[in-house]
């Protein structure tokens, strides 16, 4: 019994881990897919998240908080894009350029605005997307397994655990079933053909980057007035690269990725799980050993276990017509 | 909805447009690139229902001049007028809804699509693929029946041979609706017959009244397909002929401004002992993939031995094992009766040459020069340690410039400025340094590769002269090209390569195209290996 409560509240973390994990990671698959590397990934969210905290905080109002989120993480897509698309700038360059510059940029802001040192005030429950909670849970509540199972894992989450959850199939539709998928992909795979069948290289990737903005803009919201109740400096912690090698590990494809998303997720929620727990025959394992484990795994899978990652082709790569 | 567009106007406007009046013209073209004026005052007029060659040398402006007509570049200065018509073209979309297609050089699709997905990109009936994939499907279906291009609509383009991604191409234009069709260098990376499956195909296409426009610089295509040909040379236009009233001299001799020799001049071989014996050379590429199997010759003092086979047959990398930079599986190499020593690490390719042997690499640009550096520099590039220019502890700018102008005079290279930057001279020149470079140390063993490659009718001619004065003077030479004309010509025996083997070997007298072209197919022709051994 207490086996199976400990499976079911790790899975319960994995997916609360995921939700901005799979957002971003899907946020970098549209870039990469139109052939505009972003590193700046963890820039976006952690924008988002001090946006969406401190509208939140001023209107109460977590819808508001959304929005602002997304025009923070989308306002932060253009300057990449104009750099990188429009002057065909270094896309690593740009892309890091923007992290340490929003890194800097929310405490000061917050500072200036609130005078808390660096975050935010606490966003009040009004001001942020509470867990939902879907009926019939107590009628369940006799039944051994499907209690746990109902109230943890189905119901009980913020809204935007389900809305990433739903945005992966949606995501998936668009990028194989849809005109815009189509030219998505063959924008990042050959510029030059896209070109030369008269549609504009520039327009699909400045596409593809609002459409990352958005997503970036979700995953820094449910980070900042979802997951806690305030924007806190540094708060997405490297999140936005574990999504990039999601991303890689899950080569570009939007099932591998989100399953790679959960991989990453689960490692975290075991290493909260096992802190200071008393493993019999190994004892107490420091918790900076264990802390690690996301970023260990992330190295062993990227180095060894993935194969060969073929990157869509034209990632990078600014395109300028040849003479 | 486009693509439906394009087609219903395309209809419209019917096959052949009002009698007397051209399908395409261009009047007074003007186009700069910074201070090069690739289009200087052009005028073409081309008939509906014809097929028009433009032919000229590299740099001559005639793919500038159909980028223009597709809307890749905007002219500087003048007017296209389509059916009579004058039309903007701003991008390619315009040029497409005014039914021009174009085959470019390098082809324009996305590798990893579909055939039928390459056809629709851009031209999509509608935001959901599945239905426009469907209708795609019979219009495609329709096309590939009615001008013999058969291509499987689910296969991978990047799986499928240059041939058919070539169709594709064509494909991909009369779906939108093209009734000009402009082809690029169509025939640089086909086999013989792939040539002329294209050539069936084109023909067909005029019969059925469209118009298409071939941009080469091979004469021999000019003559077979063209009713009328346009001459360009330094961005003007030279001429316009009918192609039945002119023949190869004379357009050469207009493409180049003076009359050349298209055959080279050159006397019976007289080989002696042999210089460069290879048995059992297996070879593997930097991937790991087997790339050379079990080939055995040699050549001999006195003879130029050409390997013809279509790119990536293995040419390559017996190329770069002989030169020391792959190493060898197995089997042997020796140089003037000396075993040469095993290539692939950082000395071997110094090795090699001490032992006497040159190299004109394949690709000049990658692997001949360092188009970054001064001529003087590119000029002895691998000869850099020889003492004449490190007289002392320190090299000798002054040798070395000094050394590099003699070569570059010798070499008639243009301008012979050993200070300019290698970049900044033409695709000729730069290889003209590079063969002066090898030449000039009058090694006995010369491997060259694709010594003509990028290069205008001048350069060729004086390479071609430059490697049978060295024949002449009892080196061996082995040349490795897929221009089948310079192997042919050139060539006092010629070896096949194909799938890492060689198939056959051809004398020079007995070698027609459709031989080799067979043998570079992979077929073994019978008789065709009782060549001289």
């Amino acid at each position: 019994m207490e086996a199976v409560t400990w499976i079911v509240l790790v899975i319960d973390a994995t997916l609360r881990v995921s939700t901005p994990l799979i957002l971003a990671a899907f946020a970098g698959m549209f870039a990469e897919r139109s052939g505009v590397v972003d590193i700046g990934l963890e820039g976006k969210m952690l924008g988002a998240a001090f946006g969406a905290a401190a509208a939140a905080y001023v209107t109460g109002s977590p819808w508001i908080g959304l929005l602002a989120g997304i025009g923070t993480s989308v306002a932060l897509a253009m300057i990449h894009a104009f750099a990188c698309v429009t002057h065909k700038g270094n896309q690593v360059v740009s892309g890091m350029a923007l992290n340490i510059l929003v890194a800097g940029l929310g405490p000061v802001l917050s500072l200036a605005w609130f005078g808390q040192g660096g975050q935010t005030p606490m966003v009040s429950d009004a001001g942020r997307f509470r867990p939902l909670h879907f009926p019939f849970a107590d009628r369940l509540a006799d039944v051994p397994f499907l209690a746990q199972i109902y109230s943890e894992i189905v119901s009980g989450h913020n809204l935007i655990v389900y809305l990433a959850l739903g945005m992966v199939p949606l995501a998936a539709w668009f990028i194989y079933k849809t005109r815009f998928g189509l030219r998505l992909r063959a924008v990042g795979e050959a510029p030059e053909a896209v070109d030369t069948a008269g549609i504009s290289v520039a327009g699909m990737r400045y596409r593809a980057m609002v459409v990352c903005g958005i997503l970036c803009g979700v995953a820094g919201t449910s980070l900042s007035i979802a997951q806690n109740a305030l924007f806190v400096r540094d708060m997405t912690a490297g999140m936005g690269y574990l999504a990039l090698a999601a991303l890689i590990f899950g080569k570009w494809r939007p099932v591998p990725t989100l399953f790679a998303c959960f991989l990453f997720a689960f490692a975290d929620a075991v290493q909260a799980r096992l802190q200071g727990v008393d493993i019999p025959g190994v004892g107490i394992i420091p918790v900076q050993a264990i802390q690690a484990l996301p970023y260990l795994l992330t190295v062993l899978l990227l180095a060894g276990f993935v194969g060969k990652a073929v990157p869509p082709r034209a990632s990078g790569v600014p395109y300028v017509k040849e003479r | 909805m486009a693509g439906e567009e394009n087609r219903g106007a395309a209809e419209e406007r019917g096959p052949s447009g009002a009698p007397g009046v051209p399908a395409l013209e261009v009047a007074g073209i003007q186009k700069w690139f910074g201070t090069v004026h690739a289009n200087d005052d052009v005028s073409v007029a081309v008939d509906a229902g014809t097929i028009h060659g433009i032919i000229g040398e590299n740099g001559a402006g005639k793919s500038t001049l159909m980028s223009i007509v597709y809307g890749y570049y905007q002219a500087d200065g003048g007017e296209i007028r389509v059916g009579g018509k004058p039309v903007a073209i701003r991008g390619p979309e315009d040029a497409i809804s005014h039914g021009i297609g174009m085959v470019h050089q390098h082809f324009m699709l996305v590798d990893t699509f579909t055939v039928l997905e390459n056809v629709v990109l851009g031209v999509e009936s509608g935001y959901l693929l599945r239905r426009s994939l469907a209708e795609a499907r019979q219009e495609l279906e329709r096309l590939e029946r009615e001008y013999g291009l058969d291509v499987d609509p689910d296969a991978i383009v990047g799986d499928l041979p240059v041939g058919l991604q070539q169709r594709v191409e064509i494909l991909k234009a009369l779906y939108r609706g093209a009734d000009i069709l402009i082809l690029d260098e169509p025939t640089g990376v086909l086999t013989p017959q792939e040539v002329d499956d294209l050539f069936r195909i084109l023909r067909a296409l005029r019969d059925q009244g469209r118009t298409i426009v071939l941009i080469t610089h091979k004469l021999r295509e000019i003559m077979a397909l063209t009713d009328r040909v346009t001459v360009m040379r330094a961005g003007r236009v030279v001429d316009h002929v009918r192609t039945a009233e002119t023949d190869r001299a004379q357009l050469a001799a207009m493409m180049v401004g003076r009359s050349v020799l298209l055959r080279v001049e050159k006397g019976a071989a007289a080989p002696g002992e042999a210089l460069l014996r290879v048995e059992n050379l297996a070879v593997r590429d930097r991937a790991g993939v087997l790339r050379v199997r079990d080939v055995s010759f040699s050549v001999r003092t006195g003879e130029i031995v050409g390997i013809a086979g279509v790119a990536g047959n293995g040419q390559s990398e017996l190329l770069e094992a002989l030169a020391g930079t792959l190493a060898r599986e197995g089997g042997t190499v020796e140089i003037a009766g000396a075993p040469a020593a095993p290539g692939g690490h950082a000395e071997a390719a110094r090795a090699m040459r001490r032992a006497g042997l040159g190299h004109v690499p394949e690709d000049r640009q990658r692997m001949g020069l360092v188009t970054a550096f001064d001529a003087s520099e590119s000029g002895i590039l691998g000869y850099h340690r020889e003492r004449q220019y490190n007289p002392r502890m320190l090299m000798s700018r002054g040798a070395v410039v000094g050394a590099v102008r003699r070569t570059m005079e010798e070499f008639d290279v243009r301008p012979p400025l050993p200070q300019l930057r290698t970049a900044s001279f033409s695709g000729g020149n730069q290889q003209k340094i590079v063969v002066g470079r090898e030449m000039g140390r009058e090694p006995d063993v010369l491997l060259v590769g694709q010594p003509t490659r990028g290069v205008d009718i001048g350069a060729i001619e004086f390479i071609h002269r430059q490697l049978v004065a060295m024949r002449d003077a009892g080196k061996a030479i082995l040349l490795v090209s897929v221009e089948l004309d310079e192997i042919m010509s050139l060539s006092d025996r010629i070896l096949v390569m194909f799938d890492g083997a060689i198939v056959g070997e051809v004398a020079q007298a007995q070698a027609d195209e459709r031989i080799l072209g067979l043998m570079m197919a992979g077929e073994r022709v019978a008789g065709a290996e009782a060549g001289p051994a």
